[in-house]
């Protein structure tokens, strides 16, 4: 069999392999449950609460966990722009790179505070190491943010009638030293031994083979690209993210590394399992999850696998399949199961360029931000997966002539809005963003020159790229785009911002409403969500309300695209 | 306020040396019995180093070519060309590519180039080349520097790694270690 297709077949079934016991793991973590590495981290943990002057015992409802979350938040942000506006003078520069313009530091403060990592902007010459490494530390806590507040989450799910649910400081902290930080020092230990560097010192001058000289740009990369892997971050190093060699030596941190973006994600899915004693319910939402996703992925992967038509049609034969923009020591199969796995997680690293895949993989990785939660962002993911279960509940409700109920709660109006507002807000941003942009280069056409590599279609599909990747907070690009400009730092920093948080306020507020509810015990009129009648619920409802918002507008980008190099 | 802010700066600081101090010093410990102490792995040859996992760029006939590099093998400062597949510039710089190559090496035909040896990577630093791109050289190879053409194939026999565990992945050439297996023929 192609050892190309077997590579894929490796990942998936390691990943999910990992994924269920790192899942009850997460549970055991967010339930305070005894596990074997407390003795390892107890004390770490108590350090942490006291250095802080945190009270770990205190219980906070809904509104207090968001108001914690918002804050440190906000924290992070302010000492993110300060450094990324002081890096010329600050120390760990031994490159002598610059400190960054306001806009470019505001766009990149809160694409990675939002766990978005969109860069608009190449490590090496643009980031001094202290810049590299702050953008490092939000990787790590960002991530965490997301676990801590999904955990809230699954307990306000798990409540019968309560207004407490825990302390989002430790449910953070917690996050970070006991999940983040092993796995990724596990993940940078293989990277390191593979050559991928790990140094302070700068670049390095190298005369090649044929008498060139070249520099050579190092810096502490594996610690980095570990969690940047791990906690669906996505920014990398360089440039170009996991298609350098020194981010991505070989095959087999190939393998390391694709399997980290989906190691979390689908974890957090038996996480609830575990939490909630239900893992039927988990079970059901992973199969949902991976119908969508196989659905993805399985089409991408064969059309990179055929290659391009266009150069088919100049008479060259591409048995390997399509390669601009790819990597050897990956192939194209591994490079198109890469992009599905990091548009769909919300991930946004690439191991090969996007923009200059096929058209219609491109539209696959552009549905899978759409959708975003087929496994999604560690925690968010499955919080948009929350929005659209209580969307399905509630039309199942009205199917069959029942008070909608999920786990024992009704759901009544003030949460059917909440739902229909965060659901919808995703098409607004994106399609509005598009649209702004496809009107200001129409209107100023002069100014806007050097915003598209592509001329057509494709120009189009690298517009509506940016807005998808930045409200779906996923990073990846196609990077032909000319976005270090105030229009796309500024617009796309607002859209991360409003889809970072929205949508973590959202269910929250739902899952906090339906926690201080009347607990109404399961009987034969009870809807069961645990079912796989329901599951193709939940899957008709994302089907609707992801094909309906943006079909057309695909039509106009990547379908437009296809049809034109085909009819040649 | 100062119930909410000061928790918040205080965890923040601490989470700042934690996991930008502690974490990154971790690994740079455990890179000490990494190949070149974790600066990268070098490989040596003639009293020179390389970089084994940084392509380089190869133009020059007598050695096998390297892929094409939007930043011509600039390694302080990679990337792709994120051309559009349909996009009529790129298509052409393509056929000038193939021109190129083909003049280069009358002995081929246009169906036998694979297309990686046209398209350019996606960090411009590929070090890498497929098994029939560097097959399709030979030929030229073999007239510049007068060895048989069967002591090539056996090169690239010997230079080709096999996918990982003979199961996963592609296979493929490092252009740097067979050139530089290349020049030891002589």
């Amino acid at each position: 069999m192609n050892t190309e297709i077997l590579g894929l077949m490796l990942m998936y079934g390691l990943v999910v392999a990992l994924a269920i016991p790192l899942g009850h793991y997460l549970g055991k973590v967010f339930n305070q449950e005894k596990t074997q590495l407390d003795v390892l981290f107890n004390p770490l943990d108590n350090l942490f609460y006291k250095l802080s002057g945190i009270d770990p015992a205190k219980e906070m409802n809904w509104k207090q966990h968001l108001t914690a979350l918002l804050t440190i938040n906000i924290v992070w942000f302010v000492i993110s722009i300060f450094i990324l506006m002081n890096m010329a003078w600050l120390p760990f520069n031994p490159d002598g790179n610059p400190s960054m313009s306001a806009d470019l530091a505001f766009n990149t403060s809160v694409s990675f505070v939002t766990n978005t990592n969109l860069q608009h902007y190449s490590g090496e010459g643009a980031l001094s190491y202290l810049g590299q490494l702050v953008l490092m530390l939000w990787q790590f806590i960002s991530a965490a943010t997301g676990m801590a507040i999904c955990a809230v989450v699954f307990r306000a799910m798990k409540a019968q009638s309560t207004e407490t649910l825990g302390n989002y400081y430790v449910l953070l902290v917690r996050s970070g030293t006991r999940v983040l930080f092993p796995i990724s020092l596990l993940i940078a230990t293989i990277l390191v031994l593979n050559g991928t560097p790990i140094t302070l010192e700068g670049k390095d001058t190298m005369l090649t083979l044929q008498g060139d000289t070249v520099q050579v740009s190092r810096g502490p990369v594996a610690a980095f690209v570990a969690i940047k892997q791990l906690g669906t971050n996505g920014g990398g190093f360089y440039g170009p993210n996991s298609t350098h060699p020194f981010e991505n030596p070989n095959y087999l941190t190939n393998i390391t590394e694709t399997m980290a973006i989906f190691l979390l994600p689908i974890a957090m899915v038996f996480a609830m399992g575990h939490v909630l004693r239900r893992r039927k319910l988990a079970w059901m939402v992973f199969g949902v999850m991976t119908v969508g996703f196989l659905l993805l992925c399985l089409p991408a992967v064969v059309f990179e696998m055929q290659g391009n038509p266009a150069i088919t049609q100049m008479g060259l034969a591409q048995p390997l399949g399509s390669y601009e923009g790819k990597e050897i020591r990956f192939g194209a199969a591994a490079s198109a199961y890469w992009a599905v796995n990091t548009t769909c997680t919300s991930n946004g690293s690439v191991n090969a360029m996007h923009d200059s895949m096929t058209p219609l993989t491109g539209m696959f990785l552009m549905l899978g931000m759409m959708i975003n939660c087929l496994y999604g962002g560690v925690g968010v993911g499955f919080l948009n997966f929350y929005i659209f279960i209580i969307l399905a509940v509630f039309i199942s409700g009205l199917m069959v002539g029942r008070t909608p109920a999920f786990l024992g709660k009704k759901i009544e109006a003030r949460e059917m809005k909440i739902a229909m507002i965060i659901a919808l807000l995703h098409p607004l941003f994106i399609l509005v963003g598009t649209a702004l942009a496809s009107h200001l280069l129409l209107t100023f056409p002069e100014a806007c020159a050097n915003w598209l590599s592509n001329p057509g279609y494709h120009g189009f599909s690298q517009m509506l790229y940016e807005f998808c990747s930045s409200s779906a907070n996923n990073g990846s690009g196609f990077e032909g785009l000319g976005d270090n400009t105030p229009f796309w730092n500024i617009g796309c920093g607002l859209v991360m911002l409003l889809a970072r948080y929205l949508p973590i306020i959202g269910p929250v507020a739902i899952a906090g409403i339906l926690a201080r509810k009347k607990y109404i015990p399961e009987s034969a009129g009870t809807l069961q969500t645990d079912t796989s009648t329901f599951g193709l619920m939940v899957f008709a409802v994302i089907l609707i309300v992801a094909g309906m918002a943006f079909f057309p507008v695909l039509t106009l980008g990547p379908v437009a695209e296809y049809f034109s190099i085909i009819q040649k | 306020m100062k119930t909410i802010l000061f928790p918040a700066i205080r965890l923040t600081l601490v989470c700042l040396f934690f996991f930008m101090g502690v974490y990154p010093a971790i690994v740079l410990g455990l890179a000490q019995w990494a190949p070149n102490q974790g600066k990268g792995h070098l490989i040596r040859q003639d009293g020179k180093s390389y970089y084994a996992n940084i392509g380089q760029s190869f133009t020059e006939d007598q050695y096998f070519y390297s892929r094409p590099s939007a930043v011509a093998y600039n390694a302080a400062g990679a990337g792709g060309s994120n051309q559009g597949p349909s996009n009529p510039a790129y298509l052409a710089t393509l056929q000038a590519r193939v021109d190129t190559f083909l003049a280069h090496n009358p002995a081929v035909k246009l169906h036998e180039i694979p297309a990686d040896l046209i398209t350019a990577s996606g960090s411009g630093l590929d070090p890498d080349i497929s098994v029939a791109a560097a097959k399709v050289q030979v030929n030229r190879i073999a007239k510049i520097r007068q060895v048989s053409e069967v002591t090539l194939y056996q090169l690239i026999a010997q230079q080709t790694k096999k996918p990982l565990l003979g199961l996963f992945g592609p296979a493929k050439v490092n252009v740097l270690q067979l050139n530089l297996a290349l020049d030891k023929l002589k």
